[in-house]
């Protein structure tokens, strides 16, 4: 098995955790865990296709774009994460409560 | 004069998304009273951009586009404004300008202080949404629309919980995780495009794709892309965010939220389908996704009905409204539409969808304004208990109720128009059942805008008691939104033409085998 694909197969299983626990786990801090197990899995995948190459600059065996690609990838999900937690202690300073669910009914 | 800005077009791009970039900072770095005067200064000057854009396009006939540094994709980034671009970025600047003059009594740094917390948060972020709006009806990198959405979520979400009550907090966060979903979904879709052609940009990307037999990568990325971005557009079934979120925000954030935010998502939708992937893919999934979006508008105009509050009327509303955009997509890419002369031999489901975009969002934005004054005026917005509201409040009253008749689609108003060049499409290319649930739509929409009218209309009982008196102009800033939505249906057909500029929409379908 070559590494492209060790790491490609590395990065489905990084997002299929991910997905799985996004959309199954309670708690708004497993979400969001999730939600950075998701993100790991697509940077991963894109540190695969740079690797692979073939991108914008044929013939040099490994593509920088990617790679730039997640630089930026990985700031916005750091960024993404920092508000939501940030939320989440807003949320259980004023309600004691750590995750959104049970306050649909008294929305009403 | 007008070819001096056609050629200096592409320069009028980058000031687009720069001049709310930099209001941000200024704002940011001043603080204070300074942010409420820097955004309100920056609102008559992005609109004068964005008009000059649209002026551009439509007198150069051909979109304007520009690489950025000079670079050219796809290592570099390019930024496109055809004609659904210039439209809705002219709509942003619209709904932006109005909300501002709207804001200026709610946001206001109380006297006394150097600074307080809402007011500065509303309206830094106020001029964020805007920089992403622009950034996103610009882009024509797929990489670059996805940051260009973070920034959109990053805007939105503070905008929901401005009063940091806990039931907005939860709000927001509900509205985050679905937004993030939706993004890295998008970014997986981004990530496999790139991995198979090599390329982000829109352009080489439609060109490449579209010379291959299709790659089973491709196929994968669209759904995962459109998947995500459906989570954005909260589209049912993945519609449970946006009503808390939308409802629960301070009016002037939920107009923006309603009428804006949500319409950036489904422009990239529009532009994953018409003009990345081959045109026989477009009518597999065009289906799908008026069945989710015909699902919409059923489910949103029945929970309409049953809410107990005003605001969360108006938030069902924008979930039924979502469903009739997904409509264009089987009426657009069916081989049997008949191309209308008025519109340059156009369809006229694309002309009918981008009328929905731009009247819903004139609409929609004025309807949250006018239910954000009566909630002020009376200290609660319970349907039950509006009772006379039209006698305390007629102006506001007239705006809603206007502004609900271009929901309707009631003639002459925008809506009108683009429910009936959607009926017209769905009649010319036999697809009579999106006829039925236009048509079942519009009931909907009457009835719960009819409980509303009702009680508000109603002559009897005493007139009700003012927490606080509404501001005259505020009243009129709602009624000129809710104007244009309906002055929209006045306009000629075929001065709609800005809309066709840049895509060629007419050969969908044409050429196929």
């Amino acid at each position: 098995m070559s590494s492209v694909t060790l790491f490609g197969l590395c990065g489905a299983a990084l997002v299929g955790l991910g997905l799985y626990g996004l959309i199954v786990l309670p708690g708004a801090l497993r979400r969001i865990i999730a939600f950075n197990l998701l993100g790991s899995g697509v940077f991963l995948l894109f540190g695969v296709i740079a690797r692979r190459g073939g991108g914008v600059i044929a013939g040099t065996g490994s593509d920088p774009v990617p790679q730039a690609l997640i630089i930026t990838g990985l700031v916005v999900a750091f960024a993404a994460t920092a508000l939501a937690v940030a939320l989440l202690r807003r949320l259980l300073q004023e309600t004691g409560r750590d995750d959104w669910d049970e306050d649909e009914r008294s929305d009403r | 004069m007008l070819s001096n800005l056609v050629a200096g077009g592409d320069r009028l791009l980058v000031l687009a998304l720069i001049l709310p970039v930099a209001s941000l900072m200024l704002a940011f770095v001043l603080g204070g009273r300074h942010a409420e005067r820097i955004a309100l200064a920056t609102l008559p000057i992005g609109l004068a951009v964005a008009v000059a854009i649209a002026a551009a396009v439509l007198h150069g006939d051909a979109p304007l586009h520009t690489d950025l540094g000079g670079w050219a994709p796809p290592l570099g980034v390019a930024l496109r404004a055809d004609g659904l671009s210039a439209i809705m970025l002219l709509t942003t600047a619209v709904v932006m300008v109005a909300v501002g003059l709207f804001a200026r009594a709610d946001f206001q740094v109380p006297p006394g202080t150097t600074e307080s917390r809402a007011p500065f948060a509303f309206w830094t972020l106020l001029l964020a949404l805007w920089a992403a709006l622009n950034a996103v009806f610009l882009g024509e990198d797929l990489f670059n629309l996805y940051v260009a959405l973070e920034l959109l979520t990053f805007a939105a979400i503070p905008l929901v919980c401005l009063d940091g009550r806990a039931q907005t907090l939860a709000a927001a966060l509900r509205y985050l995780v679905f937004a993030l979903l939706g993004s890295v979904l998008y970014l997986l879709g981004a990530a496999l495009l790139y991995g198979a052609y090599g390329t982000l940009d829109i352009g080489q990307l439609a060109a490449r794709i579209g010379g291959d037999p299709l790659e089973p990568a491709a196929l994968i990325a669209a759904a995962l892309m459109t998947a995500g971005l459906l989570a954005k557009t909260a589209l049912f079934p993945v519609h449970l965010w946006l009503p808390p979120a939308h409802a629960g925000a301070p009016a002037a954030a939920s107009a923006l939220l309603s009428a804006l935010a949500v319409k950036a998502s489904f422009f990239l939708i529009l532009r994953i389908w018409f003009d990345v992937m081959p045109e026989l893919l477009a009518q597999m999934a065009a289906q799908v996704l008026a069945a989710l979006g015909a699902a919409a508008i059923l489910f949103g105009g029945v929970l309409a009905l049953r809410q107990a509050r005003l605001k969360m009327l108006i938030a069902y509303s924008t979930i039924a409204q979502i469903g009739y955009l997904f409509l264009i997509f089987p009426l657009v890419a069916s081989p049997e539409t008949a191309p209308l002369a008025e519109l340059r031999n156009a369809p006229g489901a694309w002309t009918g969808g981008a009328l929905q975009l731009v009247s819903h969002a004139c609409a929609k934005a004025a309807m949250f304004m006018a239910a954000g004054l009566i909630a002020a005026s009376l200290g609660h917005d319970r349907i039950r208990d509006l009772g006379g509201i039209g006698r305390a409040l007629p102006m506001t009253l007239f705006a809603f109720g206007i502004a609900g008749m271009s929901l309707m689609g009631l003639p002459p108003s925008g809506g009108f128009m683009a429910k009936w060049l959607l009926l017209l499409a769905a009649m010319q290319c036999g697809q009579w059942w999106w006829m039925l649930v236009i048509l079942a739509g519009g009931l909907l929409t009457g009835a719960y805008l009819y409980r509303v009218l009702a009680t508000a209309l109603s002559t009897q009982g005493p007139s009700p008691v003012l927490v606080k008196p509404v501001d005259r102009s505020r009243e009129w800033v709602v009624l000129g939104l809710a104007l244009i939505s309906v002055l929209l249906g006045l306009v000629p057909l075929s001065s709609f033409s800005l809309i066709q500029i840049g895509r060629d929409v007419s050969g969908i379908g044409v050429g196929l085998p």
